[in-house]
């Protein structure tokens, strides 16, 4: 009888634990939708998303360039790790000796722990001055800060497409073989369209991270608050406009940099939901 | 039976966020915050104070000339700092300048470039002048980085320099006096601004209208992007805060500010 009580008020008190940490994020979301609403509706939804002007010292705030900005960003970022996480995944999975698979799994989850500050860093002192040089304009650009961003989602695209093209049943790849195609045949036209839903939820996921990252991307985007007209133009994302203002900002100023966080809020939340729908499938 | 230690544990951090409490009452002292331009040369001559009177206890902290302005007014702390003169609104707090501080214009030290009349200024950093060639330099785009909004030095530049011209949106922003220098002295074509204490061998500093930043030029008033360093209070300043004061403006906190770069109040 004890026994059974002492396990119930375990598990009320688990339960209590599990709920205080999502009362935390609902928390964070009151707060930032709290400060960040008043301002979208004093001076209209479609005037701030839509606006292309951002002084806040003129009271003027237009995100269209950091919408702007974070797409592009994120586009090239994917560009460059789809092709690498991809290709890094499917020879994980199917080439790999033994003993390169024991350096390349640890390498790769070394990549995920380092600080983005370290990328942001390597970035500005390496990437930028290569940049700058070769193909002309600030160096600090978009194309500087994809290349980072593309090296920073490769553990998540890696590491999530390799499970979905391992969870296939043996079965997929047997019999695509015994049919008489080659193994490259198998990967191309039964492998990858079978895991099709998990790796593209390891895109989704890649491209949450890479559109919440910040550190870096205020390191080596040059944060300019104009419309991003080429790859080789410097620009500034929702998150780093949030991050490089809010030290001095003031009243509606600082509303303004809360409310950039509900229109990231809502971004981060339909990638979220579509990465959980697609895995979900792939369960089913 | 045996007490389950288990879920007594999660009382840890709880305990951990009591005792912190607890430590920040017991010590008395007064909180400096505001403009990270002041920041740096306050945590010095706080250092210092300490030193001479060991039972005092002087926290900097940064935050901006917004944020110190604020700070000061519901009693979070009891001197602010700021980097620019206060707006009519701001009048109503006590502000005693502490010493004053140039702005350089700076580019690349390769940049054949040695003087730069005002007006020009204005226009290279409104947009209007965008190549380097306008200005008897090589042929290229002009890099024009400044600070981001809110910042105590950009809203002394704009008032110093820009006027009512609006600094180019196409500007690149860095967020610190150290970031611009950084990107100036990696680009052989970009400008910016920054506090003349943190000009080193990297950068040049260019003469404005002819006048070199120099201590002699600012002192003389000949070098006009000077702005003052502020102390703020709300009331006058009494007490601990007094005393800090003070020491701030003697004789030999003064040498020290200048030893670092900055312009004493008193010649």
């Amino acid at each position: 009888m004890m026994v059974e009580i002492k396990e119930k008020i375990i598990e009320k008190m688990l339960l209590l634990i599990a709920f205080s940490s999502i009362s935390i994020l609902a928390l964070i979301a009151i707060f930032i939708f709290g400060e960040g609403l008043p301002l979208i509706w004093k001076i209209g939804p479609k005037a701030f998303i839509l606006g292309e002007r951002w002084v806040p010292s003129q009271g003027s705030f237009g995100i269209l360039p950091m919408i702007f900005g974070s797409f592009w960003v994120t586009l090239g970022a994917l560009l460059l790790g789809i092709p690498l996480g991809l290709a890094c995944a499917i020879f994980l999975c199917e080439w790999t000796p033994p003993w390169a698979a024991m350096v390349l799994r640890p390498t790769m989850q070394l990549l995920a722990a380092i600080p983005s500050v370290i990328y942001g860093f390597w970035g500005l002192i390496v990437l930028v001055p290569l940049v700058r040089n070769y193909l002309g304009g600030p160096g600090l650009s978009i194309l500087s800060g994809s290349m980072i961003l593309g090296f920073m989602v490769l553990p998540t695209i890696i590491s999530i497409s390799e499970d979905s093209l391992r969870a296939l049943p043996p079965s997929f790849k047997a019999g695509g073989l015994a049919l008489g195609a080659t193994h490259w045949q198998t990967i191309w036209r039964v492998l990858i369209p079978a895991a099709r839903s998990g790796i593209v939820a390891s895109i989704i996921l890649g491209m949450g991270r890479a559109i919440g990252e910040t550190m870096a991307m205020i390191m080596i985007l040059g944060n300019a608050v104009k419309m991003p007209s080429s790859f080789l133009d410097s620009a500034r994302t929702l998150t780093t406009n949030i991050g490089i203002e809010m030290g001095y900002a003031s009243g509606e100023h600082r509303q303004a940099l809360f409310a950039t966080g509900v229109i990231l809020f809502f971004i981060i939340m339909i990638l979220n939901s579509s990465a959980i729908i697609l895995s979900r499938r792939r369960m089913g | 039976m045996l007490v389950n230690p288990k879920p007594l544990l999660w009382l840890l951090p709880l305990l951990v966020i009591l005792s912190g409490v607890g430590c920040q009452r017991s010590r008395a002292g007064i909180t400096v915050a505001g403009s990270t331009s002041v920041e740096p040369f306050a945590e010095l001559l706080a250092e210092e104070y300490m030193i001479r009177y060991p039972q005092s206890h002087i926290y900097v902290q940064g935050g901006g000339s917004t944020a110190g302005i604020e700070a000061v007014r519901t009693h979070a702390a009891q001197i602010g700092m700021s980097s620019r003169s206060l707006t009519s609104e701001e009048k109503d707090l006590y502000a005693v300048t502490i010493a004053k501080d140039a702005i350089a214009i700076i580019v690349h030290p390769k940049n054949p470039l040695q003087n730069l009349p005002l007006e020009k200024v204005i226009e290279v950093f409104s947009g209007k002048i965008r190549n380097w060639k306008e200005l008897g330099g090589n042929p290229h785009l002009i890099v024009l980085v400044t600070r981001e909004e809110g910042s105590g030095t950009r809203e002394a530049f704009q008032k110093l320099v820009m006027g009512k011209e609006e600094i180019s949106l196409e500007s690149l922003v860095q967020d610190s006096n150290g970031a611009i220098r950084q990107v100036v002295s990696g680009d052989p074509n970009a400008i910016g601004y920054i506090s003349l204490g943190l000009v080193n061998e990297k950068v040049k500093a260019l003469k404005i209208s002819g006048v070199e930043p120099h201590l002699k030029n600012i002192v003389k008033g000949r070098y006009r992007l000077v702005r003052p360093f502020l102390f703020l209070f709300k009331g006058r300043p009494e007490g601990e805060a007094n005393s800090f004061l003070e020491f701030v403006l003697s004789p030999e906190a003064q040498e020290l500010l200048q030893k670092e770069g900055l312009v004493t109040i008193r010649p």
